[in-house]
């Protein structure tokens, strides 16, 4: 069932003294949607230009269905790309552009014809064979793009952050569009991102990269409840880290000391006492209050409550002067600017991450 | 403006105010072209129909002459042979130019800045001094025919003067760095990820090339034509230098009907034909290629 489509296998990239992409292992399964996510520069479109041909790694191997293509030109794979910027032929028209791929492939006019026709009824954009790209809106021209890339029926499609040009609302109804083709067609998206919120919503699986190594690879699930590094807690949605020292680990329970002695308590296992650990816990998972719960003693002052459309967030002031944030639906009627707080969260909502290495608790 | 008597003091007023601004900026250039351009032009269309007398002077009377002498097979065969010369000196333009163009396209924009210096600095000399010089190149005793008889390529020196193949290369000298500045604007702004698009969809370099960088660089391309068929045309100067007098262009004719027969009226009507023909051109051109905005004007 979980067939590999793609696997990079110490695949090093470096753009002249640029180390860009170190020793990079991927395995993509056939069918899936997967995102490479990560902040700019992370190496993550070289990744997508590497499969697709644009590049060449420095040293490694990449393999298409279990074949080298190393040394395979990008004409020759059986790979398509959506470009960041559509890059459609502005010379040619809606028609000319979809139809180009099957065009320098030498496939009969009639059957061009009816797949070009196949892929405007998938895109939506029957009526706009003859327009050229100058003429067409973003949302239109990216159809055009992703018609012009799915035509090829490629074994995978690669796309670079396809809709980065795009306004908020037309972005998330492309992101439905573009999961439920995905769904439909069973092709393999590879999908290049910088927007959590994007690969959350849309992926199978997302790589989380950063330095040109993958941090974390999950369903968006495990990535976002269980981020293995320190990055990956805040790239993935915010987060709260106490840095602090597991004083006992029984029965599944962590207690925690801070760095100035601060309780606290979390689930948890694989951790020994003594170990350094960081404790992660979201904004709206953390509550407080102005009595001390059990097995908590993270004291601090409110600073400022703010509301922010959906929530109230409420930034409070540890004494040793960290931050925390903490998102509550409602606004605590007793609580003002200027108390004293004390801040807890259930047992499973904290997570601990491992000072060095790279696994999960849980 | 039917209604003359509708406009009052006021009206002319506004129409200064309206039209001050415009006149004050292309005022200057437009009293130029009239008096040095416009003017001169209508003179040379008006002498075309009239007719010379014997001592070179022009006697007013209208006639068509100057027009059916030119279909003459001699004048016939010179301007067939303008139109020759000119069409392989833009052919050999484009040959040289459009690679050299794009490879300076493909440098970071400062050493392009550089090699376009380069390119251009042939230019700003003296074009007499690089005429003269070709000239001694293919000289006789001149260092090629030198050198191809030293390496015994050649048991006699070869007749390089006063050939055609001389006078292209005396137009190639001048016109060259002219094809390689449009060439060279539009392959600079040719966006390479639509490159990489083809690539992508299975093209091959060639067929990338012949799809997508020839006809996305047109604009160039026939910049590069106009800037060097027209000139290359109507160029007498070249010829006269290199040709010796024995390669006959259509600029020498004009010149010579001028300046040397004295046979003004029958003079203009060659420039007329000239400027006609460049007309023509330039219309085929802008026709052909569709372009609404050719960019290198």
């Amino acid at each position: 069932m979980t067939d590999v489509i793609v696997e990079l296998e110490k695949v090093n990239k470096y753009f002249g003294q640029n180390h860009v992409i170190k020793d990079f292992d991927l395995r993509i399964i056939e069918g899936e949607f997967l995102t490479l996510l990560g902040p700019s520069g992370c190496g993550k479109t070289t990744i997508l230009r590497m499969i697709a041909g644009l590049e060449d790694a420095t040293s490694g191997t990449i393999k298409i269905q279990d074949e080298r293509v190393e040394d395979k030109e990008a004409y020759e794979r059986d790979v398509n790309t959506v470009f960041q910027s559509y890059a459609l032929f502005p010379h040619m028209t809606t028609y000319e552009n979809i139809a180009y791929g099957l065009n320098v492939k030498k496939i009969p006019k009639q059957e061009i014809k009816e797949r070009v026709r196949e892929m405007l009824e998938m895109v939506q954009l029957m009526g706009y064979e003859g327009r050229k790209p100058d003429m067409m809106s973003g949302g239109q021209k990216q159809r055009v793009a992703i018609a012009r890339a799915l035509i090829n029926k490629p074994k995978v499609l690669l796309l670079d952050e396809p809709l980065g040009a795009l306004d908020l609302k037309l972005r998330k109804q492309m992101q439905i569009e573009l999961k439920r083709l995905q769904k439909k067609l069973n092709i393999t998206f590879v999908y290049v991102t910088h927007d959590q919120e994007e690969a959350l919503t849309m992926s199978d699986r997302i790589a989380v990269m950063q330095e040109g190594v993958v941090e974390q690879l999950g369903t968006p699930d495990e990535i976002y409840k269980y981020p293995g590094t320190k990055f990956v807690a805040g790239f993935i949605g915010e987060s709260n880290i106490f840095e602090g020292e597991i004083i006992s680990a029984k029965n599944g329970i962590l207690k925690v000391a801070g760095s100035s002695g601060e309780k606290m308590t979390l689930l948890g296992s694989g951790f020994d006492e003594g170990e350094p650990i960081q404790v992660c816990v979201r904004p709206e998972a953390a509550a407080y209050s102005k009595e001390p719960k059990d097995g908590f003693s993270l004291k601090g002052t409110v600073r400022n409550i703010i509301f922010v459309g959906s929530q109230y967030r409420t930034l409070i002031l540890l004494e040793n002067g960290q931050e925390v944030k903490i998102n509550r639906g409602r606004k605590d009627r007793d609580i003002k600017e200027g108390d004293v707080v004390y801040i807890y969260w259930e047992d499973e909502d904290g997570f601990g991450i491992r000072k060095k290495g790279q696994e999960t608790q849980k | 403006m039917n209604e003359k008597n509708g406009i009052t003091v006021k009206d002319k007023k506004s129409w200064f105010r309206r039209n001050g601004p415009v006149l004050s900026t292309t005022g200057p250039i437009s009293v130029w072209m009239l008096v040095f351009v416009l003017i001169p032009m209508l003179y040379i269309i008006f002498i075309s129909f009239m007719t010379r007398d014997v001592y070179g002077g022009i006697v007013y009377d209208f006639t068509l002459d100057n027009y059916k002498e030119i279909i003459q097979p001699l004048y016939l065969k010179v301007i067939w042979k303008s139109l020759k010369l000119a069409f392989i000196t833009t052919v050999i333009c484009l040959l040289l130019g459009y690679p050299l163009a794009y490879y300076i396209a493909g440098k970071p924009s400062k050493t392009a800045a550089k090699l376009i210096m380069l390119v251009m600095i042939p230019y700003w000399t003296n074009s007499l001094v690089r005429l003269y010089s070709v000239n001694l190149l293919g000289a006789t005793n001149g260092p090629i025919n030198n050198i191809l008889m030293d390496i015994g390529l050649i048991s006699e020196p070869l007749d390089m003067l006063y050939s055609d193949g001389i006078v292209v290369i005396g137009l190639l000298t001048a016109m060259l760095p002219f094809s390689v500045l449009p060439l060279y604007a539009s392959i600079e702004k040719l966006d390479k990820s639509l490159l990489e698009a083809s690539r992508d969809l299975g093209a091959r370099p060639h067929i990338t090339f012949l799809k997508v960088t020839i006809p996305l660089t047109m604009p160039g391309i026939v910049g590069c034509v106009l800037l060097v068929f027209i000139p290359s045309l109507g160029m007498y100067y070249v010829p006269e230098a290199l040709g010796g007098g024995k390669v006959m262009l259509i600029g020498s004719l004009v010149r010579n009907q001028f300046l040397v027969t004295k046979n003004w009226p029958f003079g203009a009507s060659l420039a007329i034909l000239l400027v006609l023909m460049t007309l023509a051109m330039v219309w085929i051109y802008t026709r052909v290629s569709k372009m609404d905005d050719l960019e290198v004007f």
